[in-house]
């Protein structure tokens, strides 16, 4: 073959079995690296791929919740006036259903992914700021249970996923139903926010030397793109929430007709950040399809720039579309316009994406493994979701549709399809890595089929249901009018749904028990996470890697350099340039600590005291800061690596300096 | 297991080489750190200065909006904010700048006993800042309560009071870890961050303190 785009043809791992001598102290790294044993190790852990697991088993505990959720709802409709919920639990039902799936899982659970891969793809030690990252944890099991806790005692938020002003105020939502939603939102939001940016600098700052910008994996690609959506898009609902909680609890009057307020206002602010959500969900979901299709095509992706080009303009793009969940509020039709053509114009990027895994797939030698049939999976899906929503861009069809089942099919061909589906082949894909066994094929194949059969049964028949004017959110319907044979089509496709999401857990638990022992690279796949032992040591890789192309374990000759001189006795990374991840000079990780989880109670501490008084924001604030300060002060006398005071020679260099000098 | 002498400033290199049948980078006389944009917690601070600045960015937004949807702006009876407080603060803040930056030079010099005295006099301005902002919230001429308008206003310049307290507080730990605790080099890279924080809660304060004081008096 003398096209470069290929990757070579033999066995992958031939390159790795040519690899030099062992040069580190696989002990001592291990010594430095480890967190302490039992509890104490569990709770004070920086570990970025524990955090990462731990993320992930709760984001899927809420996805179960969530799914529980919706079943219950399906079975309310699956009779014209069925009484076996009433509407006040109805509306517990659905809101919490939606909160918990957008705030509660696909977030969260894109970032998990993001914490454990990203670094392990740039080939470094750690995430930057790990101690951020714990904590993040902690605070958004915190927004968890805001979440579910008062679901359980009957006190669920009960005004929509998106909390409508004046709905949510305080005069027609006297309880504290409203109020809880709003700080979930604060706890879900400072968790997203804190590994955004750890994930932002951790691909610009820890990147393996050789990974230049056009050579970073598109995973990682997509999760900056996602992490700096974030950074843009939640100050807008913490703004949103904060003025509403205000509005309930200080008697403000953001949202307040009568006071100059306006309502809309909510739904600005809210749909500012709203609609990025749906890219901030989907970006890594389409960054996740690019993985796989890559590796089971066995050739680099085709068309690298303009995928890469493609998720970076989604991310432009999809800042300005929020408009077009306004339609039906009577905004001037300059603006309604203007929202129109962007939202067509969105699926510009989108369109390219689908051609490049087209091309790259027809030109690869296809391995039909379980990741890939969930990507195809995606492919139906989500093109569907999309052309839904290029006919929702239109407003004289939203405007007819508004508000019924045909959004609500539309947005869960977008949002599962998008993310649900890659998501799943992700699990497949990475389970070895992040567990060292290997699920079963063949369970694998028969839980997509249950999920994918499921899946259409459900959703699709809203498309219709909307078209026959089923409005969304309502807890009946009577029956004569002529939509209980689809409801009940849309239970058999629960249950199926239900049977390949609990295939999935048996494959799980099996491959945990009894799975064969996967080796570090059982797909043959190309980037650095299939370059260390399954699971990675917590010392990430024993060799510190460089690499010489975007698929290293491909494209790296046998003798490409390793990186040595990093100290094996502290935690010890490297840290390189943003543009060419040249080495720059190293720095010191931080050690295990108990500061996150208490810095992340008080934070907790002040949240939901705030629900209460607002006096709380005032008390709170002593331990945040006496907590926050224990984190910052010095643990030991050279925590940081560098020479104590005084200070003879200084060693540490200015940002104008050049990057290196001659050898000393 | 000692750690290996450090070299000086201007020496530092990874030196490509062979040990045995391996290529290798050899990167042990890399410096230990670094100031600026070298450092991460450069790039988180510039995380964070996003985010905030996006905050305040959509809060100036909602103002405006609000203020569209009003026919007075200020509401009638409710006079413009007092000019004389926060053109005080403006001056104050604006010439905190100066302390900041000769604390930035002389961290970047590594000179402690500079350090020290500059943090202390940017602590002073920092407290100062933060008691006339006090006189500032008595002189709105409106309470939170009382309209969109004042709550609005309030918000604005609640965030910003956040912004500064906070910053004052870590300016104080930092102080406070100058003169007592154990003082490495990188807590130079750490003194550094800190000032170009305090530049960013300067910075906002120019529109912030535009829109609250002059808006209702000239748009």
């Amino acid at each position: 073959m003398n096209d470069p785009d290929r990757a070579p043809h033999g066995d992958a791992r031939t390159a790795k079995a040519e690899l030099p001598p062992v040069l580190e102290d696989a002990a001592a790294l291990a010594r430095t690296w480890s967190d302490p044993p039992g509890l104490v190790g569990w709770i004070t852990t920086v570990d970025h791929k524990r955090i990462a697991l731990r993320y992930l088993v709760t984001a899927f505990v809420m996805f179960l919740g969530g799914g529980v959720l919706a079943s219950m709802m399906r079975l309310q409709l699956s009779r014209p006036e069925n009484t076996l919920f009433g509407p006040d639990f109805y509306n517990q039902l659905f809101t919490t259903h939606g909160t918990n799936m957008m705030f509660l899982f696909a977030v969260p659970v894109t970032q998990a992914l993001g914490i454990y891969f990203v670094p392990l793809m740039v080939g470094s030690r750690n995430i930057a700021f790990p101690r951020m990252v714990a904590y993040s944890y902690w605070l958004y099991l915190g927004g968890c249970l805001m979440l579910w806790v008062p679901f359980l005692l009957n006190t669920g938020p009960d005004m929509g996923w998106f909390s409508y002003a004046p709905l949510s105020e305080i005069l027609y939502t006297p309880t504290k139903r409203a109020d809880v939603w709003a700080q979930m939102i604060t706890f879900t939001e400072v968790a997203g926010l804190a590994v955004a940016v750890s994930i932002v600098v951790t691909a610009l700052k820890l990147r393996a030397p050789g990974m230049s910008l056009n050579r970073i994996p598109i995973f990682v690609w997509g999760m900056v793109v996602q992490s700096f959506m974030i950074i843009f898009a939640m100050p807008a609902i913490m703004l949103a929430s904060t003025a509403l909680i205000l509005d309930r609890l200080a008697n403000t009057h953001f949202f307040d007709v009568e006071r100059g307020g306006d309502a809309l206002l909510w739904q600005h602010l809210f749909w500012f950040f709203g609609h990025p959500e749906v890219y901030i969900i989907f970006i890594p979901g389409t960054a996740l399809v690019s993985t796989i299709v890559t590796s089971f095509s066995r050739r680099h992706i085709f068309g690298y720039l303009a995928v890469v080009l493609s998720l970076v303009s989604t991310g432009f793009v999809g800042f300005g579309l929020w408009v077009h969940h306004m339609f039906a509020t009577g905004l001037p039709k300059l603006g309604e316009s203007f929202f129109t053509a962007a939202s067509i114009i969105i699926a510009v990027p989108t369109g390219i994406q689908f051609f490049c895994w087209i091309a790259t797939l027809w030109s690869g030698r296809v391995s039909l493994k379980t990741p890939l049939v969930w990507v195809l999976g995606f492919f139906w899906v989500f093109l569907i979701g999309g052309l839904t929503g290029v006919m929702l861009a239109a407003v004289p069809l939203d405007l007819q549709v508004h508000d019924t089942y045909f959004v609500v099919a539309h947005l869960h061909y977008v949002l599962i399809g998008g993310t649900v589906f890659p998501l799943f082949g992700a699990f497949y894909y990475w389970w070895p890595k992040l567990t060292g066994r290997m699920m079963r094929e063949r369970l694998g194949i028969a839980s997509f089929a249950c999920f994918f059969v499921g899946f259409n049964l459900t959703f699709f028949p809203m498309h219709l249901l909307g078209l026959h004017g089923m409005p969304r959110r309502v807890y009946t319907y009577p029956p004569d009018a002529g939509w209980t044979t689809m409801n009940q089509l849309e239970l058999v496709g629960v249950a199926f749904m239900t049977l390949g999401t609990l295939l999935f857990l048996a494959d799980a638990w099996m491959a945990l028990r009894h799975g064969a022992t996967a080796t570090d690279d059982p797909w043959l796949a190309g980037t650095l996470e299939w370059a260390t032992t399954s699971p990675p040591p917590a010392y990430n890789f024993l060799h510190a890697p460089t690499v010489a192309g975007r698929e290293p374990v491909w494209d790296n000759p046998p003798d490409q350099p390793i990186v040595v001189g990093l100290r094996t006795d502290v935690r010890d990374v490297l840290v390189t340039h943003v543009m060419d991840a040249e080495p720059d000079h190293r720095t010191e990780f931080p050690e295990p600590t108990k500061w996150p989880l208490l810095t992340a109670l008080s934070t907790t501490a002040l949240f939901v005291g705030s629900i209460f008084t607002a006096w709380a924001v005032v008390y709170c604030a002593v331990p945040l800061f006496v907590s926050m300060t224990g984190w910052f002060w010095p643990k030991h006398p050279g925590e940081t690596g560098t020479q104590a005071w005084p200070i003879a020679h200084r060693t540490l260099p200015m940002p104008n300096e050049p990057p290196s000098g001659k050898a000393a | 297991m000692t750690a290996p002498q450090p070299p000086t400033a201007g020496q530092h290199a990874f030196a490509p080489g062979r040990r045995g049948a391996a290529r290798t980078i050899d990167v042990s006389m890399l410096a230990p750190g670094g100031f600026g944009h070298r450092s991460l917690m450069w790039w988180g601070t510039l995380g964070l200065v996003l985010i905030e600045g996006t905050m305040f960015a959509l809060t100036i937004g909602a103002y405006f909006y609000l203020r569209e949807r009003n026919t007075y702006w200020p509401p009638q009876n409710i006079a413009p904010p007092d000019l004389l407080w926060g053109t005080l603060n403006l001056l104050v803040l604006a010439a905190s700048a100066i302390p900041n930056e000769i604390a930035k030079k002389a961290a970047e010099r590594i000179d402690l006993r500079a350090v020290r005295l500059w943090l202390v006099v940017c602590l002073a301005f920092g407290v100062a800042f933060n008691a006339i902002r006090v006189f500032e919230f008595l002189h709105l001429n409106v309470t939170f309560s009382n309209d969109a308008y004042g709550s609005i206003v309030w918000m604005l310049l609640g965030l910003h009071t956040v912004h500064i307290a906070t910053d004052v507080a870590d300016t104080a730990v930092l102080t406070a870890l100058m003169f007592i605790g154990p003082v490495e080099e990188k807590r130079f890279v750490d003194v550094e961050e800190n000032a170009v924080y305090w530049y960013f809660v300067v910075a906002t304060w120019l529109p912030i303190y535009g829109v609250i004081y002059w808006a209702p008096r000239i748009i």
